[in-house]
């Protein structure tokens, strides 16, 4: 029998196929299917705090607009005695996704106020989630904040969080960062447990008949598959936190590629949004298949056996080869 | 006895709070301006607070108050504690029932925030007419005078309702007390507790129907017994008094607060007193304090309970010496021998009066919240003091028709100088309002000091002026009465310096705060000469603030409430600087922390930054100004409007006399056009490159400001420089130039216009075909181009095909700058029938926003066209709408059936052929009616040869002449709200339905009351929050159509004009066409769904898109030809309802507050969707003899 149980976070994961933030993780019900599809553990989808707080001001707002304008009608709603800060639900869903599986539940966070991390870290370690995952992308366009700056924001985010739970701590990224290796570096200094390579994000586009900017999500296409597995085997054995593959991971066959660089887990959620939650029980089954006819015994063998600092060919994963390979597109002279 | 816990509130709060606790069911209705205390009780019981026995009263709304007093009547017949809260025509709906109740010997208090009746016209505002129209139905009347008094009587009538079995009123002024916010002692639940005769409670119980001991209670008697009958409850009657005064006398040992039936007030030996009830007595008590310290010796005689009429108590409360009494009424009982109080005193005192009789008379005061001050208090006793005081007289008025009006000195003042008096005013959108009450709770709530504040709206819905009057002082405040001696006055906006005298009130040496943008080296420069005068003169300290600077940098927008707060009490020195800064903060903490950190931190950054940024400026000795204050009306407005509807703009409204008031309450239409309001900071510029002439952008323009014309090119001879045009694009028009031009002054700058038009500009696509820009820069040229446009004459009528939009929208609106809300969703509904059919229409209009919006004075929106046609519209009541328009409609139908019966009749005068063209003229279009119209006017001419004197038939002649407009088609249309429709006026529209006759019914459906501040009827969806249900609506809309459906001769359009404007178009022009009943249902998003309002055209259409609201037409006559009559012009649902829920507030708020709650509704209402998708579109397939249509 081929053990694929996975360490992770400080657990051991049944499997190393772990479903990544979605809407899917809003519902109890698709949880406790993850599970019995075997599953190795879920993140629950993001919890956006900006979000959050842009619906409490909209909300605050709208229950003043128009208010102590007109003898007739001073307001126009009326004054709940209790209002849902909004995470609340996600809290409760932390709870309840507890009560329903066996499998880890990883809290997802997506912060934007510095403070606001910590404070929500600590709901999500109280209300007893096994992990946490900082979902820490943003789209900086401010012209005057330096690169570094962006960097530091986020090392600073990390240090904080650890410093204020206990939780194992993983930090979801973009690789859009001009020393990636550097960077991974950093925040294994600040403290991070694993690092989640890469964050997917979502590219609006434009209807040509109403000439507007529409948000547009995209499911990931295999071929997200080569920058988290580019970056995963660079980076192993290199850092301290562990490294868990997502975007493009749709197959059996990407598991294991993801495997091979070092991945200490491989994330699912648009193949799960396409085909069903049961899709990861296929995945499974044809990962299994794979190692049985390869041989492979366990999933540990198999880890980081291609990572750059194992591959035949080191450079195969470093720039030089992407100019090379440029170099042999060149027109004849 | 414990001291007690104050807290500043206002009456409604006060007594609902006494009325929750008491009772197990309360039934509730919105009138204003008792709304809020079914509000509260909604509210409280939603969240499951208790009343004194520890159980959550069942509050349910009704469809009418009618409905309430009769859910009343049961609940107490079932033997239960019960209460409503109404005022006005809410109570008189309540008489029928109220006869019942009394009759049966029922304990029950109903709570009045007395308010004027509607006569001729309507009023929101205080006074007693509606208390005094239920005085002879059986029940006891007790009045407080007071916040304080409020709750104390509140309490005191329901302790002696149970002792008595007999049903009281107890009543406060509308506004002056129910709104009023006061610091009170409040009373705590054990001493409420202690107050009520459980016995009395007991025996209720056991009074009501149950099987298990049954009786018959409501027989018919015949004349043998039904007197006698009716006299057997006079023992109970002649108690009251005794037991209303051992309340009062228990809850004095309880509380310390003594009160009497009839409470005299002055010195023991006074000759001249003043009777009085009510808030009124207050005034008059503040006043015999000034003059008999002055010398005088005067007397006040509070009456509190004025039903039953305790003669003889009265009596005993007078003092002997009284020589000269005046009693005020606060009531108008025209052709009456007196009002009601004047004529019981004066029945109590020949009953049983032993001496010199005094000297009586009567007076009215104070109707329609007409402020009652000391100088008129003055002027009462003044009267008295002659050897023949004025009878019948009236006190605050100028009546130059009937002479009964008294003089007084406007300028006598009894106000303390220990009392610190302020007055601010703002605009209702910056949070203004709300600062000062939140400041009367920390001054009332934190120190020893008493606090009062008292506020005033506009008559407008948008870019409405409030003031605020705040009183401070050491002692309790008895004062309430507007403020006229003002010693801190604050100008929230700087534009009203040049609109409103400002500084009026303002006191020698007091403080002027002025929020401005421009600097402090700069600012005297800016001020209107009026506003220099003051402050040089009366030597004012001048402050100024840019608070909209502080506030944005803060994040909170244009709300400078906690800026201009922190200024207040920063200057006023009320409390100590640090300590009131302190308390603010604390206060915003309390208010905000349940709504998010970051409200609180955007106040709180507010408060820390206001200091910094507040200046006094050194006030030069010389007055420089240029700046005169602005004329209240446009250049060229007619004299009525200059001299009395200007007069009210201006605010000097109180000071028009008698004669120059309609005696009937008729006005001229069109007189929005003359008040120019200037509420946009930006407005629409057109930009005729990117036109494609669609005509959407003047079609959703809630306020008309948006005009097209089509005309002739050489019109454009001496056009300014920057008007605009192009040429028409309508094939229909080839030749004639096309232009859009907006009214720059009287557009609110919602911008639903840019929302909606459809262009884009190809180099920038945030650029529309119409943008909005700043106003001030553009004012000028715009008007000048306004005022040109208005100029060029309107296209002939019968040059525009009405089924398209784009030719559609060049006719002329004849509803135009109301004072609805910015955004609303109602108006271009109202406007699109003014174009299509004004000249030929009279619209019956429910109460409600759209009969405010288009009524309410000083400046109306229903105008005329250049011939003088336009519609004729009339508001009746609430709730008989429907009935009112049918009754037009049949007056109408017999005029023309007269009109055609003598032109039978004269046919041989003028003209067989010619009346049979009359009589047969076909009237379907523009044409047609072009035509009668021209054979009328001929007809006219010759009727008025033939009924010169001695002709043969000239008195038929004569009688034609008068009726023979009416051969010209007449439309009806019956307008009105969801409240109406639904529920307090369906029966008599329901009864229309099934008259058959031609009338055209708009339901402008915003799924709440509007008008009364967002209470739910039964069209409100499920899952929305609205007041009255403040848990989340549970049940479903009622399907209005569908019941209209059912008659089979109705015909029925539900539409949305921003989700299928063409659609709507449609159904406006086929109810119109169809010679029978016809209800259109629009959707009219609203300020109360928390959206918005410049983009809530996407919410109806997202509303259209998801299911929740259909559009569809169902033709009566298609039917009768056997074709499918139900025509579905929406499709299928494709948009999650989630996603359409979660833009609006009530639907999200309920999300925020009951998540669970939430969860189960949405999906309910997802479901509801799916259901009512599956019948329409099965309906819509079928044809009447049941077939599949084929489509």
């Amino acid at each position: 029998m081929t053990d694929i149980t996975t360490p992770y976070l400080g657990m051991m994961l049944r499997s190393p196929i772990v479903v990544s933030a979605s809407p899917l993780s809003e519902k109890v019900d698709n949880i406790r299917r993850m599970e019995d599809s075997g599953a190795g553990a879920v993140v629950l989808y993001s919890l956006f705090e900006e979000q959050i707080r842009q619906e409490r001001e909209a909300m605050h707002h709208y229950m003043l607009y128009g208010t102590e304008s007109f003898a007739e009608a001073l307001s126009y709603f009326p004054e709940p005695e209790v209002y849902h800060a909004g995470t609340e639900d996600y809290l409760k869903l932390i709870q309840d996704a507890k009560k329903a599986v066996d499998i880890p539940v990883i809290a997802s966070l997506n912060g934007a106020h510095p403070g606001s991390w910590e404070k929500f870290a600590r709901r999500i370690e109280s209300a007893g989630a096994d992990a946490l995952e900082l979902n820490v992308y943003t789209i900086p366009s401010d012209l005057l904040m330096s690169g570094a700056a962006v960097e530091q924001n986020i090392i600073e985010i990390v240090r904080e969080v650890k410093a204020a739970i206990k939780l194992p701590v993983a930090v979801k990224l973009s690789p859009f960062f001009s020393n990636m290796a550097n960077m991974a570096y950093q925040l294994d200094l600040a403290g991070a447990d694993a690092l989640v390579l890469f964050n997917r994000f979502y590219q609006p586009d434009i209807d040509l008949e109403t000439l507007e900017v529409v948000p547009n999500l995209l499911l990931s296409t295999p071929q997200a598959l080569r920058l988290p597995l580019t970056w995963i085997a660079l980076l192993y054995g290199r850092i301290r936190p562990q490294l868990a593959a997502t975007s493009g991971v749709h197959t059996a066959n990407d598991v294991v590629k993801l495997m091979m660089v070092g991945a200490q887990v491989t994330m699912m959620a648009s193949s799960l949004l396409r085909s069903g939650i049961d899709h990861i029980r296929l995945v499974e089954s044809g990962m299994r298949k794979w190692m049985n006819e390869h041989e492979y015994e366990s999933v540990a063998q198999m880890r980081g056996s291609l990572s750059q600092l194992n591959a035949p060919d080191p450079s195969a994963f470093e720039r030089a080869q992407y100019i090379r390979s440029l170099k042999s597109y060149q027109p004849k002279e | 006895m414990k001291s007690p816990e104050y807290i500043t509130l206002d009456a409604n709060e006060a007594a609902a709070r006494i009325a929750y606790l008491t009772n197990e069911v309360i039934a509730i209705y919105p009138i204003t301006p008792a709304s809020q205390m079914g509000e509260w009780a909604d509210e409280w019981a939603a969240a499951g607070k208790p009343n004194l026995w520890g159980t959550v009263p069942q509050v349910v709304e009704m469809q009418s108050e009618g409905g309430a007093a009769g859910a009343i009547h049961g609940a107490l017949q079932a033997g239960s504690l019960a209460t409503t809260f109404t005022a006005s025509q809410g109570l008189l709906l309540m008489i029928p029932n109220m006869y019942k109740i009394a009759g049966e010997l029922t304990p029950v208090v109903f709570h009045i925030a007395a308010r004027a009746i509607a006569a001729q016209g309507l009023s929101i505002f205080g006074d007693h007419q509606d208390v005094m129209a239920a005085r002879q139905t059986g029940w006891a009347v007790l009045a407080s005078a007071s916040v304080q008094e409020a709750q104390d009587f509140a309490a005191i009538a329901h302790a002696a309702t149970l002792q008595a079995r007999v049903p009281f009123i107890h009543f406060f002024d509308g506004f002056r007390t129910s709104h009023e916010i006061n610091k009170i002692a409040l009373l705590d639940e054990d001493d409420l507790r202690a107050m009520l005769d459980e016995a009395g409670i007991a025996r209720h119980r056991a009074h009501g129907l149950s099987p298990e001991h049954p009786v018959i209670r409501g027989t018919a008697q015949n004349p043998d017994v039904y007197f006698q009958g009716r006299e057997t409850v006079n023992p109970y009657y002649a108690a009251v008094p005794g037991i209303v005064q051992g309340a009062m006398d228990r809850f004095a040992a309880l509380t310390g607060r003594q009160y009497h039936l009839y409470e005299y007030y002055g010195a023991p030996d006074a000759e001249h007193v003043v009777i009085i009830m009510a808030s009124g007595g207050e005034a008059v008590h503040e006043t015999v304090d000034y003059l008999n310290a002055h010398g005088a010796k005067l007397g006040v005689l509070k009456v509190r309970l004025f039903r039953p009429f305790d003669c003889a108590g009265m009596i005993a409360a007078l003092p002997q010496s009284v020589r000269k009494i005046a009693v005020l009424d606060r009531t108008k009982e025209p052709g009456s021998a007196g009002e009601p109080l004047y004529q019981d005193v004066l029945t109590a005192l020949m009953e049983n009066w032993t001496g010199v009789m005094p000297r009586v008379v009567g007076g009215r005061y104070g109707l329609a919240s007409k402020d009652f001050t000391p100088a008129m208090v003055k002027a009462v006793y003044d009267n008295l003091d002659l050897d023949q005081p004025k009878n019948h007289f009236t006190i605050g008025i100028n009546d130059d028709v009937g002479h009964t009006s008294l003089p007084f000195d406007r300028d006598f003042s009894v106000e303390p100088e220990t009392v610190v008096r302020a007055l601010f005013y703002g605009l209702g959108a910056d949070g203004t309002v709300g600062a000062n009450k939140n400041s009367i709770k920390i001054i009332g709530e934190n120190t020893p000091n008493y606090a009062q504040g008292y506020f005033v709206y506009d008559s407008k819905k948008s870019g409405s002026m409030t003031t605020s009057h705040l009183r401070f002082g050491r002692d309790p405040i008895r004062s309430n009465y507007l403020i006229t001696k003002a010693n801190f006055v604050a100008c929230h906006q700087p534009g009203f310096l040049e609109r409103f005298d400002i500084l009026a009130d303002a006191v020698e040496g007091g403080v002027f705060l002025l929020n401005t943008h421009v600097p402090a080296d700069r600012v005297w420069d800016s001020l209107p000469r009026n506003t220099q005068e003051h402050i040089v003169n009366k030597h004012l300290h001048l402050y100024i603030i840019d608070a909209y600077k502080v506030a944005k940098e803060a994040g909170m927008g244009g709300r400078i409430n906690t800026v201009m707060q922190v200024c207040f009490f920063a200057i006023s020195g009320v409390l100590p600087r640090d300590e009131a800064i302190n308390e603010i903060k604390d206060s915003i903490i309390k208010t905000y922390g349940k709504k998010g950190e970051e409200i609180v931190e955007k106040n709180l950054q507010a408060v820390d930054q206001t200091l910094g940024n507040l200046y006094e400026v050194a006030v030069p000795t010389a007055i420089s100004s240029k700046v005169e204050l602005l004329s209240p009306v446009s250049a060229g407005a007619p004299d009525f409007v200059r001299g009395v509807l200007g007069e009210m703009i201006a605010g000097r409204g109180d000071l028009l006399p008698v004669s120059l008031m309609p005696a009937d309450g008729t006005y001229p239409v069109g007189t929005t056009q003359y008040e120019k309001r200037n509420l946009a900071q930006e407005i629409p510029v057109w930009d005729p490159n990117v036109c494609i002439q669609c005509g959407k952008c003047a079609m959703v323009c809630p306020h008309a400001v948006i005009r097209i014309k089509a005309y002739e090119p050489e019109l454009l001879t001496g056009a300014p420089e920057t008007f605009k045009s192009m040429d028409a694009k309508d094939t229909d028009w080839a030749g004639l130039k096309y232009t859009i031009q907006v009214a720059p002054e009287d557009c609110t700058g919602c911008a639903l216009c840019v929302d909606v038009c459809p262009a884009k500009n190809k180099s920038a696509a945030n650029q529309k075909a119409i943008n909005m820009r700043p106003q001030p820069p553009l004012r000028e040229q715009e008007c000048e181009n306004w005022d040109f446009f208005l100029d060029i004459p309107e296209l002939d009528r019968r040059r525009i095909k009405t089924s398209s939009i784009r030719q559609q929208q060049v006719q002329q609106p004849l509803f135009e700058f109301s004072g609805a809300c910015a955004g609303c969703g109602e108006t271009p509904y109202l406007k699109l029938i003014t174009q299509l059919f004004g000249d030929r229409t009279v619209v019956a209009n429910a109460t409600g926003c759209s009969s405010i919006y288009g009524g309410n004075l000083p400046t109306t929106p229903w105008a005329s066209n250049d011939e003088g046609r336009g519609p004729a519209w009339a508001n009746s009541l609430f709730e008989d709408n429907a009935e009112f328009g049918l009754g037009i409609r049949v007056a109408l139908d017999k005029q023309n059936e007269i009109a055609r019966e003598l032109l039978q009749k004269l046919a041989g005068e003028i003209g067989g052929e010619f009346a049979e063209s009359i009589l047969h003229a076909v009237q379907r279009d523009e044409a047609g009616i072009h035509e009668q119209r021209e054979r009328v006017a001929l007809l006219k001419q010759r009727l008025a040869e033939l009924s010169s004197v001695g002709r043969n038939g000239a008195s038929d002649a004569k009688r034609l002449l008068d009726l023979a407009d009416t051969l010209v088609k007449r439309d009806v249309w019956i307008v009105g709200g969801d409240g109406w429709a639904y529920d307090i006026g369906f029966g008599g529209l329901d009864h229309v339905f099934a008259s058959g006759r031609n009338v055209n019914i708009l339901v402008m459906d915003t799924e709440v009351y509007s008008n009364t501040g967002g209470q739910a009827s039964k069209s409100t969806p499920r899952a929305a929050i609205a007041k009255f249900a403040a848990g989340g609506k549970r049940g479903s809309k009622k399907d209005l159509g569908m019941i209209a459906m059912s008659y089979g001769g109705v015909y029925v359009a539900h539409v949305a004009m921003g989700a299928k404007d063409e659609q709507t178009l449609r159904a406006f022009l086929e109810a119109e066409a169809y010679d029978g009943p016809s209800l259109i249902i629009a959707y009219s998003h609203c300020i109360a769904h928390g959206i918005n309002m410049g983009t809530a055209m996407r919410n109806q259409k997202a509303a259209v898109d998801s299911g929740q609201w259909l559009l569809y037409r169902y033709h009566p006559e298609h039917a009768a030809r056997g074709e499918h009559s139900l025509t579905l012009d929406s499709r299928a649902p494709k948009l999650p309802l989630n996603e359409y829920l979660r833009m609006e507030n009530r639907f999200r708020m309920l999300e925020m507050s009951k998540p669970e709650v939430a969860r189960e509704l949405f999906a309910q209402a997802q479901e509801d969707v799916r259901m009512q998708w599956a019948l329409y579109e099965y309906l819509a397939s079928r044809s009447v003899n049941g077939s599949e249509v084929k489509s």
